[in-house]
């Protein structure tokens, strides 16, 4: 080596990394050299790991011993939807003890999808002195005792988010054990807490917390408490309401009014759980500077949201249910044209006739006058190949496409003919697009499209679609920034996937149910990849008790550097170098 | 042309004698889905993908017939007949209705939080209505209640839900009582009560007559201090009172305002 590429001290070096923060630079950077990659992980505060079990806790504390911030997912995104059977995995509690051990200045936890004990909480609440921030998303497994040691001991936290976690509420005291003198916190998620909290200690909380930004409280808060809560955080940029409905109290309404106009900072909102419309007006003084609203729960019918986003001319999300109806997504397309993410959720997706109005024309309607969208989930049942084609000419800038047209292989309505042409189109329009859902008829066509035009696509999700491996083939041959796969459904089996092994490497994941792969399949794609954990779930038992050909139920593939886990439960098995099955 | 491209690459990591083709690899066309029921091996998808293929695309249906006679893709018409005939309903479909489809698992993609959110709203939702049912003023859908004034020998019934604002129910409410009242200047005086809602509290001083309302808590209010929609939600009956007996209603008012913050 030059002497030249010693003459930049470590400490100068140093303090240039700390202006990288992306995770890609920082791997670019640990890839130039061999001193570059020590000075690196020595001052890399966060890291980010989509999968927790492509790694373990020893690898990670060894190559980075001074962390700050860890973010860790779990299971599978299918498991959202029930997929993934209970107990299957993503246990935070090595990990936590592992850090706790590792980093008394961790500052930082960020869990998704992660089964999180009271003991793990417990864990975090007597390790680390600096503990600012926790986000379990998605979550499970533990109850209020743990929230209250974290509350009784975390001095300096700054952010309780649980969103959408299942938390057993044992009791609302846990919010007591803050401390009088506890003053830092700046954001609350309890939304999805079943029980009511102590509503006084909760006032009292607000108020004496003058950096609080953000307040999702959760249904049980009844609405005639809110505009003491609002009174005690003006400053509030972010507020999920509890119940909005009350019996019908003009004193109610003035006050609740008042209260929101007093919040000049108040962008975002959501909650809005058991909606009565009278109510909504006390909102109107506040619509035209917010740019976030989640209406996902409010239980409205088309006028009373016309009224409400017709007012909020800045916003740039909207999610909402689909009695919004296509009209009102029409005077969504003309009122709020800083529009960049839309999600309409089905108020029936079981019911069998459509008891709203909402068709595709509603996103057709928005495509057209939101220039700025980027970012759809839209559940419908109907589509047309000619709106998809409309959409994808009028938004080319779309990065994120989620389509559920709630009958599985739908056909264009007008037509009858598959779909493949329409998504083909979203494909081939949208450069940009990282992320698609598909639904509807569909054949092997589409997934041509996708391997052809779909370069940038990161995630794809794949249901009651396509004809033959082919299709698999397609994406996997086609996509060259892949991350994410899940297909649940199709008639994919073993000859694209052991065709395309080697793709595999380079995602994050693949999951594959009620397919067609093979157990023999699994096994050789076990065998001859030994960095890949191929892992077969089946709940009706050992998969070699059937015969080699008999398709797997699950099949769950990630790269890892951890080699197979050891926590599995007795419904899940890994394919392995041995050949033999490993139930652990 | 593209599948024999894929099978001369040759590309075959498969198990030796595991060639033959399983029926569920066949090119299955659109007509094909229809009828077919597919014997998967796949014990879990049995009943997914039976109901799946069952509730296919019944081409029977009258909304189908209808849409492929739409081919020129003029969407409006196609738009409007799902709800045409339906009357809009907020709340699902009823659930004593059994469902004609077995639910598939994890489908439609609908996060289960969400669903149980939903779930329990829509029964509160449904428990709320059938209260309003009750405790109303004996109604179906409409506002109905009762109007009285003092002096005049029976009731009249009004419907809120006819009226958009304030000014709009003086008027039908003047018309109502016109003939009770002992000169012409009393009824006009009436109307006037309504027009503004800051000014009740001057026309007190000067009229005879105050229109009033029983709220749901029993409470007597004077007309006009609230947006209309909330008056409508909130009404359960009106009371024109002579305007004597109605002063001390204002103070009373404001009361209960600040008992209640």
């Amino acid at each position: 080596m030059k002497k030249a590429a010693y003459s930049f001290p470590e400490e100068v070096l140093e303090h240039v990394f700390s202006f990288i923060v992306s995770d890609k630079d920082r791997s670019s950077i640990s890839l130039v050299c061999k001193s570059w990659y020590e000075i690196e992980r020595w001052c890399r505060r966060k890291v980010f790991v989509g999968n927790c079990y492509a790694v373990s806790p020893p690898i990670l504390i060894k190559r980075f011993p001074e962390l700050r911030s860890v973010t860790l997912k779990g299971k599978p995104h299918f498991a959202d939807f029930n997929l993934v059977p209970e107990g299957w995995g993503g246990f935070a509690c090595p990990w936590i003890r592992a850090m706790a051990g590792a980093y008394p200045w961790l500052e930082e936890i960020r869990l998704k999808r992660m089964v999180v004990s009271d003991e793990s909480l417990e864990i975090i609440a007597k390790s680390f002195r600096n503990f600012k921030v926790l986000v379990l998303s998605s979550c499970e497994g533990f109850t209020t005792e743990g929230l209250a040691a974290i509350a009784a001991n975390c001095r300096n936290l700054r952010e309780l988010d649980l969103r959408e976690s299942e938390v057993e509420d044992l009791s609302g005291r846990w919010l007591s054990d803050f401390p009088d003198s506890y003053t830092s916190l700046e954001s609350l998620n309890i939304s999805c807490l079943g029980n009511e909290v102590n509503l006084l200690a909760l006032e009292r909380l607000v108020s004496r917390c003058p950096n609080l930004k953000t307040l999702r409280l959760n249904r049980a808060v009844p609405l005639d408490r809110l505009p003491n809560l609002l009174r005690g955080a003006p400053q509030l940029a972010e507020l999920g309401t509890g119940a909005y409905t009350s019996e019908m109290r003009p004193d109610v309404f003035s006050n609740l009014a008042e209260a929101f106009a007093g919040c000049k900072q108040l962008k975002t909102l959501s909650g809005f759980w058991d909606v009565l419309p009278s109510y909504l007006p006390a909102v109107y003084p506040i619509c035209s500077q917010l740019i976030s609203l989640n209406l996902s729960y409010a239980t409205v019918q088309s006028p009373d949201l016309i009224k409400l986003v017709s007012r909020c001319e800045k916003l740039q999300k909207l999610w909402v249910l689909d009695y919004i109806e296509d009209d009102g997504l029409e005077v969504l397309a003309a009122s709020c044209k800083d529009l960049r993410e839309l999600r309409v959720f089905p108020s029936d997706p079981f019911g069998l006739e459509p008891n709203v109005a909402l068709t595709e024309q509603g996103l057709v309607s928005v495509s057209e006058g939101c220039p700025k969208l980027q970012s759809v989930l839209y559940f419908c049942r109907q589509m047309s190949n000619a709106a998809l084609n409309t959409i994808a000419r009028n938004r080319p800038n779309l990065t994120r496409f989620r389509l559920c047209i709630i009958e599985p292989r739908s056909p264009d309505y007008l037509t009858l003919q598959p779909l493949d042409d329409g998504f083909g189109a979203i494909v081939e329009h949208c450069k940009d697009l990282r992320r698609l859902s598909l639904s509807g008829l569909l054949t092997d066509r589409v997934f041509g499209y996708i391997g052809t035009y779909g370069k940038k696509l990161e995630m794809l999700s794949v249901a009651f679609a396509g004809d033959s491996d082919l299709g698999l083939h397609h994406v996997l041959s086609g996509c060259d920034n892949l991350r994410k796969l899940e297909i649940r459904d199709c008639p994919f089996g073993d000859k694209a996937l052991l065709a395309n092994a080697a793709k595999l490497e380079t995602m994050r994941s693949l999951w594959m149910s009620s397919c067609s792969v093979s157990f023999g399949a699994c096994k050789v794609l076990g065998q001859k990849m030994p960095r890949l954990n191929v892992e077969v779930m089946d709940e009706s038992g050992p998969p070699d008790s059937r015969p080699e050909s008999s398709p797997v139920e699950k099949l769950y593939v990630y790269r890892t550097v951890a080699g197979p886990r050891l926590d599995m439960p007795g419904f899940v098995w890994t394919m392995d170098d041995n050949s033999a099955l490993r139930i652990s | 042309m593209e599948k024999m491209v894929f099978e001369e690459t040759e590309l075959r990591l498969g198990l030796p004698g595991n060639n033959k083709k399983k029926n569920n690899e066949k090119k299955r066309g659109f007509s094909e889905t229809e009828s077919e029921t597919e014997s998967d091996e796949n014990n879990n998808s049995d009943e997914t993908s039976n109901t799946t293929v069952d509730l296919l695309l019944n081409l029977s249906s009258p909304k189908k017939e209808a849409n492929k006679n739409n081919n020129n893709g003029v969407v409006a018409e196609n738009h409007s007949s799902p709800n045409s005939n339906k009357e809009k309903n907020l709340l699902p479909s009823d659930p004593a209705k059994p469902p004609a489809k077995a639910q598939v698992v994890g489908w439609p993609p609908v996060r289960s939080y969400r669903k149980n959110m939903f779930a329990v709203q829509k029964s509160s939702t449904e428990e709320s209505q059938k209260n309003e049912k009750n405790n109303n003023n004996g109604n179906g859908n409409g506002s109905f209640v009762k109007v009285s004034m003092d002096g005049a020998p029976y009731l009249r019934k009004v419907d809120l839900k006819n009226y958009n604002s304030y000014p709009q129910l003086s008027d039908a409410l003047g018309k109502m009582f016109s003939s009770f009242t002992i000169g012409s200047c009393e009824s006009e005086g009436m109307k006037d009560f309504f027009m503004n809602e800051r000014a009740l509290m001057d026309l007190l001083n000067n009229s005879d007559y105050v229109p009033t309302y029983e709220d749901k808590d029993g409470d007597w209010m004077l007309v006009g201090d609230v947006p209309w929609e909330m008056f409508v939600e909130s009404c359960k009956r009106l009371r024109i009172m002579k305007g004597k007996e109605a002063i001390g209603l204002a103070p009373r008012a404001m009361e209960k305002c600040k008992n209640r913050s």
